[in-house]
This record gives C-alpha cells, structure tokens and sequence, in this order.
C-alpha cells in the first residue's frame, strides 16, 4: 500500500485551481490564433484579439481570466494500492479547493440554493470519484463557469429518435443559447447511460484538448461532422457573426437500457479551464 | 458604425444617438448589480425604501467581479449573463435607468421597455474579465456587503469599451442563427 499525505493533495490541489484560473491551456491559445486568422468578420477577429490579450494579461498579472472562477469540478482516479494518510481524500481535495480559491484571489460562487447566501468558500467541491487499479491518484481540475453550465442539457430520447434526433437536439441547443454563453463554445456531449451517467460524461469529454481525435473512428466523424453543421449557424464570438460558434465537439459515449437513448449536451467556455495532476 | 465617447450620467441625448453595432466608451460612475442585488432593490421598492444610488441617468453592469488582489482596485470584472435579471429591468427603465451591460440576448419586455424609456444595453467582450478590470480606476461596495461578489459596487471608469447591442430605437446587433444550414449539415 502506498501512502499519500493529505498535505501534498491540499497543496497540489491548490495550485491547479489558481493556475486553471490563470493560464489559458496552450491547445485553446493555439485555436484563438487560427480562429482570429479564418476570420473574415471584423467583430470576430477582435473578439479574438481581445481573449488573447485577456489570456496574456491573466498569465502576467494573476488575474483570473474571468470574474466567474466558477464552481470547482473533480474528477479523481484512485488507485486501489493508495491510501491518503490525515484526512479522507474528499476532504483533501475540498480543503486545497477552498486554499486555492482563497489564495489565488478567486471568485467564491457557491450558494445556498433557496436562500442565496454565499456558502463564502466556493465549497463544497463537486468530486467524481473513480477507483482504477494501482497505487497512482490522478486528478482533473475544471472551473465550470455559470454561464455556459446554465446552456446545458440532459434529454431521454427513445430510441427511435436515433443520431439524427441527437444531433438536432445539440444543433438547436447551442442555436438556442446564441449569445449567452460567450461564444465560442466548447461542447461535451454524453451519449447513451443513463440520466446521471450522461451528464457526468457530457462533462468529462471536455477534458480532452480542442485537437484531440477521437480514438473510435466513428465517433470522431460524429464530433467533426456536429462541429461543422455548428459552425454555420454564424452565431459567431460573442453572438456578432462569424464562423468560430464552437471550437471543438467532444463526444464520450457508454451503453444504455434497450427502452431509452439518453443525450446531454455540456456548454462549456471558451476559455475551458482544466489542469490534471499525477500523484 | 460609429463610436461615442460618453460620460455618466447619461442623458436622453446621449441614448438617442446610438445605433446597435455603436461602439461606446463610458467614463465615469457605473454601479455593479446581478441577480441576488437586483431581488434586493426591488424588495426596497416595493417597501418604498430609497435605493442605495440613484437610478436617473444610471447604467448597471451585471458583473460579480472577483476579489482585488493587492495593489488594484478590483479583481477581473467581465459581464454576466443579462437574461437572468429581465424580470427586474423594465421597472428600473421606468425608474430612470439609461443602460446595462452585460452579455447575452434581452427579452422582448426589456426591449419594449427600453424603447419607452430611452434606455440601451450594452455588451461587453464575456470571458475577458481582466482585460475589462484595466478600464476600472476604483470600487468601492456602496450595498449588501453580505452578498460578497453580488454586492452592490460603485465603480469608477475610464474609457469602459462596450458595444451597443440594443438601442432604443428597435435596432438589435445580434442576428437569428442560420439554424437551416446547420441542420441542413
Ligand atoms: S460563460 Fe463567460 S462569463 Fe461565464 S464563466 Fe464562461 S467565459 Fe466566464
């Protein structure tokens, strides 16, 4: 059994929510660039323009690249040969949130549901766990801003409806959500599980980088198929026109109960804060 | 496309030149407000309490910024999602609100209102909130210390790039989506 002390999580688990909050990943810098070159829009290019700028001022200045530092999401891979010496891993995990969150002078956005009041610590972390063989703990970090998390969807198909009912209900959603999530968009799609299980993938298949390919040949003909019908609905940066709507479609699918085709769409920012970590 | 230099407060004039697609830099003082600030001013008016800043000539900016770091004024500072506080904006219009800034689509009832009551929304570049918090020279929390990041800011700034969405004359920036071609694949 090998042991990881609790400290080592909370201080690793720090930095990686200030720097999620601080660096734009070098895979989103590299398509802003392109982006702002494929551009022909005026209004397009300096929007781009303006979240590079955003992105090299963050990195110069500790700025969060955004106000909303969003809720802080984990998903966290146990090894089975691992055990956390201090304090449970949950709580480790929660407590480098909350340091980093602090110390990193990132926006607290947790609150009580009904009354509204600020739980003051951008706590409790939402943690998926997951236990794997071996004695390694790896951990993804993303900050889920508001907005784009309010865009999202989970839908239960039956399963007549097929890929062109999902890909319809994808194609009207980022329609529908036009301008309000800060275009361009990054969206994770789950298909097939079940209620929960979709969402949770919808989330965890915007882990993967903008330029990942899709390691099932059909399915990343699925994801660069959406990505193109997306772009042309000329939603654009910002909701002013253009052909960046979406910077990447990332599709995570797993099998579902004969009766139901289950569907969730994740709207993420463009800016899709993430960091991983090996312990 | 024209651009306009405009100072706080603003004034009917000031509105009623502006066209969707304007760009606008606002010096001056604007006030911060979002959702859990805008259920609070409305609170008070429904007591007839006063407000804690004055709604003539006003704009909002729907913005919860995060905590200034030492040595500046406020942390990154970009705008919210609008749609979220249309139930409260038509009576602030009504009240003398001359603009919000924020991203994101307005309800037909905030255009409606915003025509009637010569009043425009602006938007801000979202996602860009520490290049925006370069225009802001000062805040201070003037309102519901309690709500943190929702509490009401008086914010003074310098130039502040916005970009006319609505004006009130009718004219709205952004465009339907060409739903057609993208489901056409
Ligand atoms: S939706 Fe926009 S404002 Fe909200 S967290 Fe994402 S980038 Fe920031």
């Amino acid at each position: 059994m090998r042991t990881i002390q609790a400290q080592t999580i909370i201080d690793k688990v720090a930095e990686m929510c200030i720097a999620a909050n601080r660096e734009l990943p070098e895979d989103v810098m590299r398509t802003f660039k392109e982006r702002l070159a494929a551009e022909e829009n005026p209004a397009a290019k300096e929007i781009f323009r303006q979240l590079i700028e955003n992105a090299e001022l963050s990195k110069d200045t500790g700025l969060p690249l955004c106000q909303d530092c969003g809720l802080a999401v984990f998903f966290v891979e146990m090894g089975e040969d691992a055990h956390v010496d201090g304090m449970s891993l949950r709580q480790a995990i929660n407590e480098g949130m909350i340091k980093g969150y602090k110390e990193g002078y990132l926006r607290k956005s947790s609150c009580d549901p009904f009354t509204r009041k600020n739980t003051g610590d951008n706590g409790p972390a939402i943690i998926h766990f997951d236990i794997v063989p071996g004695d390694k703990l790896k951990i993804w970090m993303m900050a889920k801003g508001g907005g784009s998390e309010n865009m999202s969807r989970v839908m239960m198909f039956p399963p007549a409806a097929g890929w062109k009912g999902l890909r319809e209900f994808i194609i009207n959603r980022v329609a529908e959500a036009g301008p309000n999530p800060c275009p361009p968009v990054l969206v994770g799609i789950g298909i097939g599980g079940n209620f929960e299980l979709a969402a949770i993938n919808s989330k965890k298949a915007l882990l993967r980088d903008i330029d990942d390919t899709h390691p099932d040949p059909e399915v990343a003909k699925l994801e660069a198929e959406v990505l193109e019908s997306i772009n042309k609905l000329n939603i654009g940066p910002m909701g002013l026109g253009g052909k960046t709507t979406c910077l990447g479609v990332k599709i995570l699918v797993a099998p579902c109960h004969l009766a139901s085709l289950p569907l969730a769409v994740n709207v993420q920012c463009h800016s899709a804060r993430h960091k991983e970590v090996v312990l | 496309m024209a651009e306009y230099e405009l100072k706080t407060p603003l004034t009917d004039a000031d509105i009623e030149k502006l066209k969707s697609g304007d760009v606008v830099y606002i010096t001056g003082t604007i006030y911060t407000g979002r959702d859990a600030a805008h259920k609070r001013l409305t609170d008070s008016l429904d007591k007839g309490e006063a407000l804690p800043f004055d709604l003539k000539g006003a704009l909002i900016y729907y913005v919860g910024p995060s905590p200034a770091p030492p040595g500046r004024p406020i942390g990154s500072a970009g705008p919210t999602t609008s749609y979220r506080m249309d139930t409260y904006a038509p009576r602030l219009h009504g009240l003398g609100l001359k603009g919000t800034i924020g991203k994101g689509k307005r309800s037909q009832e905030v255009k409606d209102a915003m025509a009637t009551n010569k009043a425009a929304y602006f938007g801000a570049t979202g996602g860009a909130g520490a290049l925006l918090s370069l225009a802001i020279k000062a805040a201070k929390v003037i309102a519901y210390d309690d709500l943190g990041p929702e509490a009401i800011r008086e914010l003074t700034v310098e130039r502040f790039p916005l970009l006319v969405i609505n004006d009130c004359h009718g004219g709205e920036l952004y465009t339907k989506p060409n739903l057609e071609a993208a489901l056409a694949g």
